[in-house]
């Protein structure tokens, strides 16, 4: 079958298969930021915006994206690098394989939460595991990016 | 591992009723999430995503809630969080991550009867009624018992406006894993309703308990006697995340936990 989205704001028809993941789909278009995990909906890593929605790559059936628009990792170059940057300073950004699903979560938190507070960034970060580094640091680089990101806006 | 032959949007549930029945192998997809999980071989694939069935309205004595609802639109609702004191929010909370949370549906979930449920637990211990397209309305409380009687599409549900106190306990390995056992209860007037699950059978409620407890004060020694009555009524079993006894056991303390909070905050 064929689908027709929008994928980092290029207009694209793409033949699938009706019982294909969107996470391989997207692989398949050369996407290769979006990783493969667990596989089983639980670790983050395959994290896409789905029409500004961050949802589970590897569990949403690719047909489900017809008419909509996917952001991955690949379409948000410049917040991700600022993201990195926080990450890679309190050594948090190790392997770096769990980095693309983390910063889109942030990024989903970023975009429907005005001033998040520690609880938010846990609630809307608990679905990305990282084996590196504990999440401390992590907590530390959100918040700075975030703090960045308001200063960023009153410039 | 699924296999799905084709893929159809209905844009009316009489569309997607009439699809589903069509064939045997044919299935409904809500968020799609828990059947991914599973293996499964669909010939038409009915996603009801674009039925219109994802909202959540508030009326004067009621809400209703569409079956494409994910668990993360019910998890923020300011009116819901507000009516039931963030019991659906609670009982959410700790599945997965917000991603998993923006793509299951209450539709899926309930018409499925899971036992791990944490949602099914909470609901029911609300006055909710579900509305199945093709058999009508049945009390939440008879469709957890008895299931559907044929095959059919859980359209929405009704969850009338009590004024009460709404708690939801939980014991999880890990934030973010199953429920090894989790427990519900809402108290109106001095009216008690307890509901378990995760036992690890579908969420029940506890009818014994709940008449010991009603009109009586909540002290040390009736929350030792309805703890001990609880863990009698209620069907507990093992599986790879508990025994039993562990169940038993825990289920108590649950119920006391939430005794006591609904105490302190009457006091
Ligand atoms: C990785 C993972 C972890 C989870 N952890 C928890 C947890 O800790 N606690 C918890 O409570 N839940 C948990 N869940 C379950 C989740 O909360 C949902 O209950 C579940 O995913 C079903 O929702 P869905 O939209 O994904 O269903 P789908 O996968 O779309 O469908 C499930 C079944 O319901 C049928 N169906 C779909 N919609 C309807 C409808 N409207 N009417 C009739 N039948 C329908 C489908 O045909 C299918 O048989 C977890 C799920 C996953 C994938």
């Amino acid at each position: 079958m064929k689908i027709n989205l929008t994928i980092n704001g290029k207009e694209k028809e793409i033949e699938i298969a009706p019982d294909d993941y969107l996470s391989e789909v997207l692989r398949r278009e050369g996407l290769l930021g979006v990783k493969k995990g667990c596989d089983t909906e639980s670790c983050g890593l395959c994290t896409v915006h789905l029409d500004d929605v961050a949802v589970l790559s590897c569990g949403t059936l690719a047909a489900k994206a017809h008419g909509k628009a996917i952001t991955t990792i690949e379409g948000v170059e410049k917040k991700a690098e600022k993201i990195r940057y926080e990450l890679g300073k309190r050594g948090v950004d190790q392997c770096g394989y769990c980095a693309p699903g983390t910063i889109m979560s942030i990024l989903y938190l970023e975009k429907v939460v005005k001033d998040p507070t520690e609880e938010d960034i846990n609630r809307y970060l608990k679905g990305n595991f990282c084996r590196c580094s504990g999440y401390v640091g992590q907590l530390e680089a959100i918040k700075s990016y975030l703090e960045g990101q308001k200063h960023e806006v009153c410039e | 591992m699924i296999t799905i032959r084709k893929y159809f949007f209905p844009e009316t549930i009489e569309e997607a009723y009439e699809t589903l029945m069509e064939k045997k192998s044919n299935a409904l997809i809500g968020g799609g999430a828990y059947l991914k999980l599973g293996s499964k071989a669909m010939g038409t694939a009915v996603d009801l995503s674009k039925v219109g069935l994802d909202y959540i309205r508030e009326e004067e004595s009621a809400f209703e809630i569409g079956a494409m609802t994910t668990f993360s639109t019910v998890m923020l609702h300011e009116g819901l969080n507000k009516h039931f004191d963030n019991l659906f929010q609670r009982a959410i909370e700790d599945i997965v991550g917000m991603q998993l949370k923006n793509m299951v549906t209450i539709g899926a979930t309930i018409y499925s009867r899971y036992g791990f449920s944490d949602f099914l637990t909470a609901l029911l211990v609300t006055n909710t009624k579900v509305k199945l397209f093709n058999a009508g309305w049945i009390s939440l409380n008879a469709f957890l018992e008895n299931g559907p009687e044929k095959r059919d599409i859980l359209e929405k549900i009704r969850i009338e406006k009590t004024n009460g106190l709404y708690r939801f306990q939980d014991l999880r390995g890990s934030s973010s894993d199953y429920s090894i056992i989790n427990l519900a209860l809402s108290k109106e007037k001095d009216a008690y309703r307890i509901a378990v699950g995760a036992r690890p059978g579908r969420a029940k409620l506890a009818v014994k308990t709940m008449d010991f407890l009603q009109e009586r004060e909540v002290t040390a020694e009736n929350m030792e006697k309805a703890g001990a009555i609880l863990s009698e009524e209620v069907v507990f079993g093992t599986n790879g995340r508990g025994s039993k006894e562990y169940r038993k056991a825990m289920a108590k303390v649950l119920l006391k936990k939430a005794l006591q909070e609904v105490s302190i905050h009457e006091n």
